[in-house]
């Protein structure tokens, strides 16, 4: 009996990674196939083929540009990261604080960051700009999340820390925040995709050329010369890009909780 | 062995005239009174919503009475600042994310101890319950009694002149709670200290107990006390015996008229 209950389960792990393959080739055949029988020319739709060759032979461009998007993402993220985390522990230390900075935080994270980036630069350094875009869109939900997380200690825990007489900071270190942990890692996790966002819409809006420029001023680049396979290898590299950022946190997330909390243990049953 | 003259020790902690108004108006304690002397074994019994885990906290200082005082023998050292009191809430309330040990290390820790010196008071709360050897699991690799362990090691590490307890064992199965309640008997012996016991069960209470205070409800106050005069140690043959059965029957009838005289059947 418990044989067969994990040959089911093998099989469908098998098939939950099977399947999506086989829809991504089959798309693919088809895409292929109907702009070479329909003879599409590659500026209104490359086919895949094309896409891949212009990838690898745009290689050199694409990477050095993938890679300034991502160390901007990274910076974004990092200073996402510390301000949510940051706030969010100032504002549960000090109620006067959260009621004098709350408001903007929201007013931030609710104004479209499209019509903020313009502005931006304006007033600041491209690569600057940049960097602010990525950290208004990512550090929101991070704030959020913290701020949730450090509210949702266990009652009888926190007794029993005034029981022992522990001071506010041992409260926040040796309780609130292992509390917090799960939340916060749920806050990075959403963070990480949309520091992403943050920089590909700031540069996108930036649109300056010169070796410094990421990937998606390259989309908007290419768009202009009406170079579509470009275009669509570097929305594949940006898609790449968003789908490891989000792994690699899911990761962290799992080796930080995997030992004591609900969300990391479904896979032990 | 101490029994004998546990119940003749020196007052440790009075709880005079206490009573507790909840700001929407519920009278939780209204005039309660109880003294508790050094070695003894208090069990505090009562229908749910008598006050029972609210007196608990006050004497842990958890909670501030509205009216009455607690008051502490001189020979009792200021309760927060030196760690006097031990407390067991109902559930574990383990820290998930800290192993066996570190758990139980938290109240030295919170004090300032140093890691090295915690360390061998920590191995020794943990050989007390047992649990020596789990002192790097997780809790939630725990089944419910050896967390409720833990909890009391952590009570225990600190060495407490007054140990609280509110309903330790009412959500574990009879096996473990027999058992807990013959392993708590022998710590309290070894230990020498002085124990307050909430439950809402009389054959707990009368097993544990060298004292049963009944209380009643609406509001929260002392309706009769009984001393369980039966000799330590108290072992299996004492859970089956006609004295047993005895001060049941008696505790269960002092229950009763505690919940009439409130009006409830």
């Amino acid at each position: 009996m418990k044989a067969r209950v994990s040959a089911d389960e093998r099989r469908y792990r098998a098939l939950r990674i099977a399947l999506p393959i086989v829809v991504l080739a089959l798309g693919l055949a088809v895409w292929e196939l109907v702009v070479r029988i329909e003879d599409i020319p590659p500026y209104v739709l490359p086919a895949p083929g094309n896409i891949l060759r212009t990838l690898i032979s745009d290689w050199d461009l694409l990477s050095r540009a993938l890679l300034v998007t991502l160390i901007t993402t990274f910076e974004g993220f990092l200073l996402a990261a510390a301000g949510g985390v940051g706030l969010a522990v100032l504002f549960n230390q000090s109620r006067l604080v959260e009621y004098s900075l709350y408001p903007y935080a929201v007013i931030l994270q609710v104004t479209p960051i499209v019509a903020i980036a313009p502005l931006l630069l304006i007033y600041l350094p491209q690569h600057a700009a940049v960097l602010v875009c990525a950290w208004i869109v990512a550090f929101f939900p991070v704030l959020a999340n913290t701020t949730l997380g450090l509210n949702s200690v266990d009652r009888n825990l926190a007794d029993l820390f005034s029981l022992y007489g522990a001071s506010r900071g041992q409260v926040l270190w040796h309780l609130k925040l292992p509390s917090a942990l799960p939340y916060i890692l749920g806050g990075l996790r959403i963070a990480g995709g949309l520091s992403l966002i943050g920089a590909v819409v700031a540069e996108i809006a930036a649109g300056s050329a010169g070796a410094g420029s990421g990937l998606a001023y390259r989309i908007a680049e290419s768009g202009y010369r009406l170079n579509i396979p470009r275009m669509f290898a570097a929305l594949l590299l940006l898609s790449l890009a968003g789908i490891v950022i989000f792994y690699v946190l899911s990761l962290v997330n799992y080796l930080a909780l995997r030992r004591w909390h609900e969300s990391a243990l479904a896979a032990e049953r | 062995m101490p029994p004998a003259t546990a119940f003749h020790g020196a007052p440790l902690a009075a709880l005079r005239g206490v009573g507790k108004a909840f700001p929407n108006g519920v009278h939780a304690l209204a005039g309660l009174d109880l003294e508790v002397r050094a070695g003894e074994f208090v069990a505090l019994l009562g229908p749910s919503g008598c006050g029972k885990s609210t007196a608990l906290r006050i004497v842990a200082g958890l909670s501030e009475p509205t009216e009455g005082v607690v008051e502490w023998a001189q020979t009792v050292t200021p309760v927060q600042s030196e760690n006097r009191i031990g407390f067991v809430f109902q559930e574990p309330t383990l820290m998930p994310w800290a192993s066996v040990f570190d758990n139980v290390a938290l109240p030295l820790k919170l004090k300032g101890m140093r890691a090295g010196k915690a360390a061998h008071r920590v191995e020794a709360a943990l050989d007390r319950v047992g649990l020596r050897t789990f002192s790097r699991a997780y809790p939630r690799e725990l089944s419910g009694g050896m967390r409720m362990r833990v909890s009391i090691a952590r009570a225990l590490v600190t060495e407490p002149q007054l140990l609280l307890m509110d309903e330790p064992f009412a959500a574990l199965d009879e096996i473990t709670r027999f058992k807990l309640n013959d392993d708590l008997l022998r710590m309290w012996q070894a230990l020498r200290t002085t124990v307050i016991f909430v439950t809402h069960s009389v054959f707990e209470s009368v097993y544990l107990s060298s004292r049963v205070v009944v209380m009643a409800a609406r509001p929260g106050r002392v309706f009769a006390e009984l001393a369980i005069d039966a000799p330590y140690p108290r072992d299996q043959g004492f859970r089956t015996s006609p004295e047993y059965a005895a001060f049941c029957r008696r505790t269960s009838e002092a229950l009763s008229r505690a919940m009439a005289a409130r009006g409830e059947p």
